[in-house]
């Protein structure tokens, strides 16, 4: 009698153990399908050859006609994706090296030299960062027109740190607090100055830190929309972000499977580095909140 | 470190400096080049765009004349601006009110282990790694007129005939620019959510597990109270992305059809840089302020709470 309730009951929890997985799954793969849905269309379409994507009757998610790659040759033979690529490696290079020049030391004097002043000066920077592109652009576009910058790669170096410089500074200070102050202490004792304790001792160790702010600031000035459309307007220094969705649409002729083959081949690489770093941005984040 | 190394290190060590001198220095040197550069080109900018809303300034005629309220009278009177003020409002919180609930869920997902996670978070972070204005080419495409995929499917299911022109139609254009905001913002919300539950200590999970509180109970009555304050910086994250985006609409819908569907920023931008009334395009991303100062206020509350900022 005993032994069958216990048996029952291993039984239940068995069976709810099984279902909960069940369950997981069934709602993780729903995400990702949802999440994914517009891309893995835009993937299906790429291939697909004329007729067979401009008949409203063919399936959308399979091949009537066999696959072509012609569309993606077209791509890169005939339009100026790859400029457009080269643009946002440019601007988005370029503005990393000055991100990590300026935010580098702010953070460090905010984490560790500058005191209870150090920690409102640091959510007033982060709060800069809720300043929008939207609410800047018209006066920005003034100051780099009088700067002389309009249709230049520059003028996009030059504003998109002022996007990556507070996020960054506030990432970065999360992980200098996360180190203990004995580490660089120790070094000075041993005879270093305080910025040479720092470069042999502090810096290595954020280097998980570094690595989490070029690839925010790289993708960050990759996605930018507004300032790269006010400031730009000629196709042979476009950025993706702009260039694409302007270049291959030709009045009302759109070029849909070379946009979509664009769309997938700029979404997957950075997908696939946010992906490697998510863990570590998400650690950078929590960071923030130890109390120095 | 080693005895030796320390050893040599106190030997050689130089007189002691004023150390607070040279820390107060450095914390100065350290923070002027981050100030200088946002002084420079977020704060100077930002008072322009103030006195650029009470001027008369045009393309034609760039000369910062002051108006007094004239401009802001004339943003006012032009009823697009009104439907503009409202589609941002409403965009942001049906969206938002879709992320809470979405990031939240996708986040309890997402903490836990499975086969094949890797590939299901790549997936499902796309959305938001995705260039903005790419993604939205994406959702151009799936809301296509005559090909959409969506349309194909309800045809098949015998639930349609003909299309549903998603985005020329006033209601199913204003639905289609909040399904896309929210499918853009729900894995960023979702991955400030993960954040913040790893921050919850572990022991009160362990606790409810002996307990013996059974899923539903663990979740409503002690994950999702103790996530609150981070969902709720999630949500005002989300909030500032809706209502300061002009990309998905530009690229959507460009504001159509006949301005049905503009917002605020979207219709700063046709005024401003596409119109060259720089005045009235100032004026009107004006109003994008109140919401962001009580949006900042919030956050700060929130952070205070949860200790994450």
């Amino acid at each position: 009698m005993a032994a069958t309730t216990l048996e029952a009951q291993r039984r239940r929890a068995e069976l709810k153990r099984v279902w909960g997985r069940v369950s997981l799954y069934v709602l993780a793969i729903t995400a990702a399908l949802l999440a994914a849905f517009p891309f893995l269309w835009s993937t299906i379409t790429m291939f697909k050859q004329d007729q067979d994507l401009y008949n409203r009757d063919n399936n959308p998610f399979w091949f009537t006609l066999p696959p072509t790659l012609e569309h993606i040759r077209y791509l890169f033979e005939n339009t100026a994706f790859l400029t457009f690529v080269r643009n946002t490696m440019v601007v988005g290079l370029a503005v990393v090296a000055i991100t990590l020049l300026i935010s580098l030391p702010a953070a460090y004097s905010l984490a560790r030299l500058a005191g209870r002043w150090g920690e409102r000066m640091g959510i007033a920077i982060f709060l800069v960062y809720l300043i929008p592109p939207t609410l800047l652009f018209l006066p920005m576009s003034r100051v780099v027109a009088s700067l002389g910058l309009l249709e230049s790669l520059w003028s996009l170096i030059l504003v998109y740190p002022t996007i990556t410089i507070p996020i960054s500074v506030w990432l970065l200070m999360g992980f200098f607090k996360g180190i203990p102050r004995d580490i660089e202490e120790q070094a000075m004792v041993d005879g270093y100055t305080r910025a040479g304790a720092v470069m042999r001792t502090v810096l290595p160790l954020v280097f998980p830190g570094i690595v989490a702010v070029i690839v925010f600031s790289f993708t960050l000035s990759a996605h930018e929309f507004i300032y790269a459309l006010s400031f730009i307007s000629s196709t042979a220094n476009k950025t993706i972000s702009v260039g694409v969705p302007t270049a291959l649409v030709r009045g009302d002729v759109f070029f849909w499977q070379s946009l979509q083959a664009a769309a997938v081949f700029v979404a997957l690489p950075i997908a696939i580095v946010f992906n490697l770093f998510l863990d570590r941005f998400i650690a950078g984040f929590t960071m923030g909140a130890v109390k120095g | 470190m080693s005895d030796e190394a320390l050893a040599a290190g106190v030997a050689s060590r130089r007189p002691r400096r004023s150390l607070l001198d040279s820390e107060r220095l450095l914390a100065v040197g350290g923070l002027t080049p981050a100030v200088v550069y946002i002084v420079a080109l977020v704060g100077f900018p930002f008072v322009l765009a103030v006195l650029m809303a009470f001027s008369d300034v045009t393309v034609g005629d760039p000369s910062l004349d002051f108006v007094g309220l004239e401009t802001l009278r004339q943003v006012l009177e032009d009823p697009v601006f009104w439907r503009a003020l409202r589609n941002t409002l409403f965009f942001t919180v049906v969206s938002n009110a879709l992320v809470v609930i979405l990031a939240t869920a996708l986040a309890l997902i997402l903490t836990k282990d499975f086969k094949f996670k890797w590939l299901i978070r790549l997936l499902v972070l796309l959305p938001w790694t995705t260039p903005v204005s790419l993604a939205t080419i994406s959702w151009l495409w799936t809301l296509d007129t005559i090909f959409s995929p969506i349309d194909w499917v309800l045809r098949q299911l015998g639930l349609l005939e003909g299309n549903m022109i998603w985005l020329g139609q006033p209601r199913l254009a204003l639905a289609s620019v909040i399904i896309v905001h929210t499918w853009r913002i729900v894995p960023l919300a979702a991955v400030i959510v993960m954040a913040g539950m790893l921050a919850i200590p572990t022991e009160i999970r362990d606790a409810s597990d002996i307990d013996g509180a059974g899923f539903w109970r663990r979740t409503f009555e002690i994950e999702i109270p103790l996530m609150a304050p981070i969902i709720g910086v999630a949500v005002l994250f989300g909030v500032i992305l809706s209502v300061t985006d002009m990309t998905v609409v530009h690229v959507l819908t460009r504001g159509g059809p006949t301005n049905y569907t503009q917002v605020l920023a979207s219709w700063a931008f046709y005024k401003g840089i596409e119109g060259g009334d720089l005045a009235q395009g100032a004026g009107t991303a004006l109003f994008l302020l109140p919401v962001l100062v009580a949006v900042a206020a919030l956050i700060l509350r929130f952070a205070r709470r949860t200790e994450v900022l």
